[in-house]
């Protein structure tokens, strides 16, 4: 079975590319659902690991598919699953880019902007969902994810990986006061 | 010393509306921009070779810490190599914005496409994910090491938690814009509820709120866009 890896690997990104409207957090939730619960590449708990590491590197945050990739089939996994959630959302990038400009301020353009914009957003907040769901922390997970919401509003040129430290500390700090 | 003055806050200006990614702000600057009107940063004669989009764009991809990588393009691209043009940078910005696809490779390849077509399209992209792809599997491979250490499960808990934090600030944003009007709201809070509380599969949600989302941006017209 683990020579299809990489095969399924394609067959499921390849659509999540096509359809990530909004950008990556878009297709967090279904990301989840193929890799815990169909496919089985990845734990619940792996999930939100990766998920967090791939937060804390540089680059787009949908590099937890190369993650995936490579946990579940080593740098083939991770080369095909990056090439599958990237390339083809890109090859369209190029197609429509020289049609675009010929267009622009069309009415179509404005309605498909407006329209699809929404569609993202929910898309976002079911993702946010997901991962708070899957991760151990419960109520406290919450409390850490709006509290650094509440603190990026305060202060936006604050440094990501700053939050990242923060959130580690508090979250270990509240884990062994209850214990 | 005054004309750097004022360019620079206005600079300043555009580079946090950038970064706060907000796609409306730049579809409007696109709409109400005649057509005609030359750009007053002009773009450079030279067109930049492949190898300078490649490099450009790789060290883009290694300083992008949680996001706010359109404000880097911008800045490098547009102000200080006067690759392109401003209008031809927010155009692009709408453009990747509203495809399928991570927004910043989607504005790389339409950068890399209109100063190098298809070579410089794959110079971008590439330049772009190769730094993260290398750091990322790093990263994983000191954390399989690190997680022997206590607590660990615990840090990473709490570093996903804050990193939800990010993702909740540019939904908030988005929130409170597509809510300005009604049918905005309820597709919004259709997809969540569909993919998020119901669990339909995210595909048919996006299949089905999708096409009628934009059919009510249509028939709504322009005049209720904000």
């Amino acid at each position: 079975m683990r020579d299809d890896v990489p095969l399924a690997l394609l067959t499921v990104f390849v659509p999540f590319s096509l359809v990530s409207i909004g950008g990556g957090p878009s297709i967090l939730a279904g990301i989840q659902h193929e890799a815990v619960d169909v496919h089985h590449w990845v734990t619940s708990r792996e999930f939100v690991e990766l998920f967090a590491i791939s937060r804390a590197a540089p680059g787009p945050g949908s590099m937890l598919t190369t993650l995936i990739g490579w946990h579940v089939a080593g740098l083939t996994g991770a080369f095909v699953a990056t090439l599958a959630l990237f390339v083809p959302s890109s090859l369209l990038c190029y197609g429509v880019a020289a049609v675009w400009n010929r267009h622009r301020g069309k009415r179509w353009h404005s309605a498909l902007e407006r329209g699809l914009a929404p569609v993202g957003i929910g898309l976002i907040l079911a993702g946010a969902l997901s991962i708070l769901r899957l991760s151990g922390g419960g109520a406290l997970s919450y409390g850490l994810a709006f509290g650094s919401a509440a603190l990026l509003l305060w202060r936006p040129r604050l440094n990501p990986l700053l939050l990242f430290v923060l959130g580690a500390g508090l979250a270990v700090a509240a884990h062994v006061w209850t214990a | 010393m005054q004309v750097q003055r004022a360019y620079a806050g206005r600079l300043k200006l555009l580079i946090a509306k950038t970064r706060a990614a907000d796609a409306l702000f730049a579809a409007s600057f696109i709409v109400r921009m005649p057509v005609t009107t030359p750009s007053p940063a002009s773009p450079a004669a030279a067109a930049p070779g492949v190898t300078a989009i490649f490099l450009l764009f790789l060290r883009i991809g290694l300083l992008s810490f949680g996001g706010g990588l359109t404000g880097w393009v911008f800045r490098e691209v547009v102000v200080q190599r006067r690759w392109i043009a401003e209008d031809e940078f927010m155009s692009g910005m709408a453009l990747g914005q509203m495809l399928p696809g991570t927004n910043i490779t989607n504005l790389a390849v339409y950068v890399g496409q209109r100063l190098r077509g298809a070579a410089g399209s794959v110079a971008a992209f590439v330049g772009l994910l190769s730094g993260p792809f290398v750091a990322v599997l790093l990263l994983a491979g000191v954390y399989g090491a690190l997680k022997q250490l206590p607590h660990a499960a615990e840090a990473m808990d709490g570093i996903a938690a804050a990193a939800i934090g990010l993702l909740l600030v540019v939904a908030l944003r988005g929130v409170t814009r597509v809510s300005r009007r009604p049918a905005g709201a309820v597709a919004m809070v259709a997809t969540f509820a569909g993919v998020g509380l119901l669990h339909i599969p995210f595909l048919l949600v996006v299949a089905v709120v999708g096409p009628l989302s934009v059919a009510a941006a249509w028939f709504g017209g322009p005049a209720d866009a904000r």
